[in-house]
C-alpha cells in the first residue's frame, strides 16, 4: 500500500539558512507518527515545510501525487489539516465562525451540518461557547476549537504541532484521549510534533526523531519507549 | 600582516569613493555657474525653480527617505515658505534675503508640531493624515479670516529683487546664483546631518524602531525633530520659489504640488542626496515638455513613472547612477574587502 | 428649532454620500489592512464610463449595472497585476503605487473626456416628496441605495461563506491559507467590491456637484474622515461615521465656523481621530502596526 505521506530529500530555508537536510520519511494511511526531538531540531519546520509555509528543496508526495511548491491553500484543499503551534484560532470571530471556516471549501454541504454535531460530541464544550469570541476561550479550549476546525475540513491528515503547548497536563491527556478517538473513529491519520517526548510515545505509533534537521533514529513507539539509552540521551528521560 | 593589506585596501578605496564624489560635485558647480550665461533668462529662471525644488525634496526626502515617516503634504511647507517670503516683503518692506530663515525658522515650527501627533501614526496612517494636509491646503489658504495676511484667492504679487553693488547680472542671473549658494550651503547641512551619528540614527529608526529604541536612540525627539527640520528645508525652498515667481496664490499650492514632491524623491532616489537633485530635475522640465503633447500628459507621465519605478527602478535615478558608477570604475565589493580583513 | 432639523437633514443628505465612498474604503481595508488613495479617483472614471453609455442611449439602470460590474472587473485586475507584486514591499511602495493609479485615472479620464464640466442625470423622481425643503429626492434616493448597499455587504460577510472566508483573509492570511481559504482570490475580490462600490458612489455624487475630474478630491478626504470616524474595519461603523459627518459639517458650518473651513475639519477629525482614538467610535481593531 503507498504511503500517505512521502517525504524524501527535503530541504526548507528560512531565508539563506537552511533549516532541514536531506529529509527522509514515511507516513501509512491511519495511524498516529510523531516527530521527536529538542527545541531546534526542524520538527516545526518540517510541518511548515509540508503545508508550503517556507521555501522547500526535495519532495513531498502526498497520496502519491506531489504537492512540494505548491500553494498552502492548495495542500490543504487536498485533505492536509495543519493546526499550527500558536492554535491560529481567528481570535475575533465566534467558535462557530471559526469552525465553519474550517469547512467553507468543501463542497458536500449536506454533511456539514452532521459534522458540526461530530465536532461538538467529541468537544462539548464548544458547543456551549458556540458563540462567544473565540479569543476568550481558555488555552486548552482554543486548543480543542483549532483541531475541530481541522475536523470540519474532513481531512485524511491532521498535522499537528504542539498541542500540549502551554496546557495543564489533565487538559492534556484529555486532549490527546479525544484525539486518539479521532484517529481512530473518523480514520484520519494524524502526524504529531510534541516536545513532550512521553506523551507523543504513548500516543503514538511510530516515531521519528529529529536532530538538527535530519532524521537519526525512527521505529515504532513502543520500541523507542522501551530503548532506555535512547531515551536517556535523545529524550531526557 | 594579512589585516593590514585589508585595511589599506578599504582606506584606498574609500578615499577613492570620496574622490571621485568631490571631482563630480566640482564639476557640478562649475556647469552651474556658468549656465546664466549661457542660456536665456527665461531659462535661468527655470534653473533656480529647479534648485528650489532641490532643497525641497532634500526637505522631503531626510523625513521619508531617510526616516521613513511617509508625508503626502509637503506642499503645505512649500505654501507657507513661500506666504512667509511673499508678506515679509510685500507687507512689511524686509528684504528678500530676509525671508529665508524666516521662512525656515516658521516651518521648522509648523513641521515640528505637525510632527508630534505624526508620532502616533505609521505608514499608510500618516500618509492619509498627511493626504489631508495637502487637499485642505488651499482652503486653508483662501480662509477669508486671514485674508489680510494672504490676499485671498488673488494672493500676493511681489518684485524681483536686482543685483546688488551694480554687478552686471540681470535679476534673473542674481537670483540664480543667491539661489545656487543658498542650495550649497543647505546641501551641506543636510549632507552632514544624514551622513554622519544623526543620519545612522534615522535611518535606524526607519528600519527598526524597537531596536533603535533600545539601543538608546530617543525615536520621539529624533522623529518630531526631523519633521521640524524637514520643513525647515522645503520652507527655505518655497520662499526662494515665491521670490523666483514673484507671487504666490493658494491655488497653486494644492495637494498636486505634494504629489509632484513625491514624484521627485522616488524618481530621484530615495535617501539620496543626489536623488534630490535628480528629482528636481525632473519635476522641474518634464511636465514642460510633456505640457506640449497634451494637458493631461505631464500628470499620465508622472503616474506611469511612479507606478514603474516602483518596479523598475526601486532606488530612482540615484540608485541607477550608483549601480553605473560602481560598474565603470569597479570598486570593490565591501564583502571582498570584510573577507580579507576576516582573515 | 426647524433651521437645525433642516441642518441635521441637509447633514444626513451629505453625510450619505460621505459613507458610500466611506464603505468602499473600508472594503479595500477588510480585504487587504491597505487604504486606496486612488479610490474617488477609480469612481470618477466609473461615472464617466457611465455618462458615456447614457450619452450613447442606453437606459440609465442598465448603463448603471454594466458600470458597476466592469468597474468590479477592474478592481479585480488592478489588485491582482498591479497592488499584489508589490503589496509584500515597503509601506512606501505601496503608496506610491496607489498616489501613481490616482493620478493616472485622473489624467486619463482628463484626457478622454476634457476638464470641462459636465451635467450627470439622476435616476430619482423629482417629486418624491412635493414641497419639501429639507431633502431632495436625489438625496433621498441617495440615502436609500446607500443603505442597502450597507445591507448587503452586511448579509454577506456576517452570513456567507465567501464573506467569512474574505474576512478571514484579511485578518489572519497564514491561518486562513492552512484551512484552504484562497486568499489572494479573497484579497482581489475585495478590491472587486470596493470599486464597485465607489462606482455607485460616483453616479449618485455626480449630480450633485457635477462631472469633472477633479470631482471626487474632496469627497475622497471626507470619506476618509467619516470612515476614520466610525472605525475603518467596520463597514457599519464607516456608514455610522459618514453620516455623523456629514451632520457635524453642516452644523459646524452653519453655526461656528462658516462654509469655507470644511476640508479643513475633515482634516482636523483624519488628524484627531487618528492620535486620539484610532479604532474609531465603533472600530474594534488598533489601527498601528505592532
Amino acid at each position: 500500500m503507498a504511503a500517505l505521506l512521502e517525504v524524501a530529500n527535503l530541504g526548507a530555508f528560512y531565508g539563506a539558512t537552511q533549516a532541514l537536510h536531506g529529509l527522509n520519511f514515511a507516513l501509512d494511511q491511519g495511524g498516529i507518527t510523531t516527530l521527536l526531538g529538542a527545541n531546534g531540531a526542524g520538527k516545526t519546520t518540517t510541518l511548515r515545510a509540508i503545508s508550503g509555509l517556507v521555501k522547500t528543496i526535495g519532495e513531498v508526495r502526498f497520496e502519491g501525487a506531489r504537492i512540494d511548491g505548491r500553494k498552502t491553500e492548495d495542500i490543504a484543499r487536498c485533505g492536509i489539516a495543519h493546526v499550527p503551534d500558536g492554535r491560529g484560532t481567528f481570535a475575533e470571530f465566534t467558535v462557530e465562525e471559526n469552525l465553519r471556516l474550517g469547512a467553507h471549501a468543501r463542497h458536500d454541504h449536506a454533511h456539514v451540518g452532521r459534522d458540526f454535531d461530530v465536532v461538538y460530541s467529541y468537544f462539548p464544550r464548544l458547543k456551549e461557547r458556540r458563540r462567544q469570541q473565540a479569543g476568550t476561550l481558555s488555552g486548552g479550549e482554543q486548543q480543542m476549537l483549532a483541531i475541530s476546525r481541522g475536523l470540519m475540513m474532513r481531512p485524511k491528515l491532521f498535522l499537528l504541532d504542539e498541542p500540549s503547548f502551554g496546557l495543564a497536563p489533565l487538559v492534556v491527556q484529555e486532549i490527546f484521549a479525544i484525539m486518539r478517538a479521532i484517529n481512530r473513529e473518523q480514520k484520519v491519520s494524524m502526524l504529531l510534533v510534541e516536545q513532550n517526548a512521553n506523551l507523543a510515545l504513548d500516543l503514538a505509533d511510530h516515531a521519528y526523531l529529529l536532530e538538527t534537521g535530519r532524521v537519526v533514529l525512527s521505529g515504532s513507539a513502543d520500541d523507542i519507549k522501551q530503548n532506555t539509552a535512547v531515551r536517556r540521551s535523545y529524550l531526557g528521560y | 600582516m594579512l589585516s593590514d593589506v585589508g585595511g589599506a585596501d578599504r582606506t584606498a578605496s574609500r578615499s577613492f569613493e570620496r574622490m571621485r564624489r568631490a571631482i563630480a560635485i566640482a564639476v557640478l558647480l562649475l556647469v552651474a555657474v556658468a549656465l546664466p550665461f549661457l542660456v536665456s533668462n527665461y531659462r535661468t529662471f527655470q534653473l533656480t525653480l529647479m534648485i528650489a525644488y532641490a532643497i525641497a525634496l532634500l526637505g522631503l526626502n531626510i523625513l521619508t527617505g531617510y526616516n521613513g515617516q511617509i508625508s503626502l503634504g509637503h506642499g503645505a511647507f512649500f505654501a507657507l515658505g513661500s506666504y512667509v517670503a511673499a508678506i515679509m516683503m510685500d507687507r512689511w518692506d524686509l528684504p528678500y534675503w530676509s525671508t529665508l530663515p524666516a521662512a525656515g525658522l516658521t516651518c521648522f515650527v509648523a513641521g515640528f508640531l505637525f510632527g508630534l501627533p505624526a508620532l502616533r501614526l505609521e505608514g499608510l496612517y500618516l500618509a492619509l493624515a498627511t493626504f489631508a494636509l495637502a487637499v485642505a491646503t488651499p482652503q486653508i489658504l483662501k480662509y477669508k479670516g486671514i485674508e489680510e495676511w494672504t490676499g485671498g484667492v488673488q494672493g500676493i504679487n511681489i518684485l524681483k529683487p536686482q543685483a546688488p553693488w551694480h554687478l552686471p547680472l540681470s535679476p534673473d542671473q542674481w537670483l540664480y546664483f543667491f539661489a545656487l549658494a543658498v542650495a550649497v550651503v543647505m546641501f551641506i547641512v543636510g549632507s552632514r546631518l544624514v551622513r554622519g551619528r544623526v543620519g545612522r540614527a534615522l535611518i535606524a529608526i526607519r528600519d527598526n524602531p524597537t531596536a533603535a529604541a533600545t539601543m538608546g536612540v530617543n525615536t520621539a525627539l529624533y522623529k518630531t525633530l526631523t519633521f521640524g527640520v524637514s520643513a525647515l528645508f522645503t520652507g527655505v525652498g518655497g520662499a526662494l520659489s515665491a521670490i523666483a515667481v514673484q507671487f504666490v496664490a493658494p491655488d497653486s499650492f494644492g495637494f498636486l504640488l505634494s504629489i509632484s514632491f513625491l514624484v521627485g524623491i522616488v524618481i530621484g532616489g530615495f535617501a539620496s542626496i543626489s536623488g534630490a537633485i535628480y528629482g528636481a530635475f525632473f519635476i522641474e522640465f518634464i511636465p514642460n515638455i510633456a505640457d506640449s503633447i497634451s494637458k493631461s500628459a505631464p500628470w499620465a507621465v508622472y503616474g506611469a513613472f511612479l507606478v514603474a519605478s516602483v518596479y523598475f527602478m526601486p532606488n530612482g535615478i540615484a540608485g541607477v547612477v550608483r549601480v553605473a558608477g560602481n560598474r565603470i570604475f569597479r570598486v570593490r565589493s565591501s564583502s571582498n574587502i570584510a573577507s580579507k580583513e576576516s582573515n | 428649532m426647524e433651521a437645525l432639523l433642516h441642518q441635521i437633514i441637509s447633514g444626513l443628505a451629505t453625510g450619505g454620500i460621505y459613507a458610500s465612498i466611506a464603505l468602499a474604503l473600508v472594503m479595500v481595508y477588510q480585504a487587504t489592512h491597505l487604504v486606496n488613495f486612488a479610490q474617488g479617483e477609480m469612481a470618477m472614471f466609473s461615472t464617466y464610463g457611465a455618462w458615456t453609455l447614457i450619452r450613447a442611449g442606453i437606459p440609465y439602470w442598465e448603463a448603471f449595472v454594466i458600470v458597476v460590474v466592469a468597474s468590479f472587473v477592474i478592481g479585480v485586475l488592478l489588485e491582482r497585476f498591479v497592488v499584489r507584486p508589490v503589496a509584500a514591499r515597503s509601506v512606501l511602495s505601496v503608496v506610491v503605487i496607489f498616489i501613481g493609479l490616482l493620478v493616472i485615472f485622473n489624467s486619463v479620464a482628463g484626457w478622454i473626456w476634457t476638464y470641462s464640466v459636465q451635467t450627470f442625470p439622476s435616476p430619482f423622481l423629482d417629486n418624491v416628496f412635493p414641497g419639501n425643503k429639507y431633502i431632495t429626492s436625489h438625496e433621498f434616493g441617495s440615502l436609500i441605495v446607500m443603505l442597502i448597499e450597507l445591507a448587503v455587504l452586511f448579509v454577506f460577510f456576517r452570513f456567507t461563506s465567501l464573506g467569512l472566508a474574505m474576512r478571514a483573509a484579511a485578518y489572519n492570511p497564514v491561518s486562513s491559507r492552512l484551512v484552504g481559504v484562497r486568499v489572494d482570490l479573497m484579497l482581489a475580490l475585495g478590491w472587486g467590491i470596493a470599486a464597485a462600490l465607489g462606482a455607485v458612489a460616483g453616479m449618485m455624487v455626480a449630480p450633485i456637484v457635477y462631472l469633472d475630474p477633479n470631482m471626487m478630491s474632496g469627497i475622497l478626504l471626507y470619506g476618509f474622515a467619516g470612515a476614520l470616524l466610525g472605525g475603518i474595519d467596520s463597514p457599519v461603523g464607516a456608514v455610522a461615521g459618514g453620516l455623523l459627518l456629514g451632520v457635524v459639517e453642516n452644523l459646524a458650518g452653519a453655526y461656528v465656523v462658516g462654509t469655507d473651513l470644511k476640508l479643513t475639519l475633515a482634516l482636523v477629525i483624519i488628524v484627531g481621530v487618528l492620535t486620539v482614538r484610532p479604532s474609531g467610535l465603533f472600530g474594534k481593531t488598533v489601527v498601528s502596526r505592532v
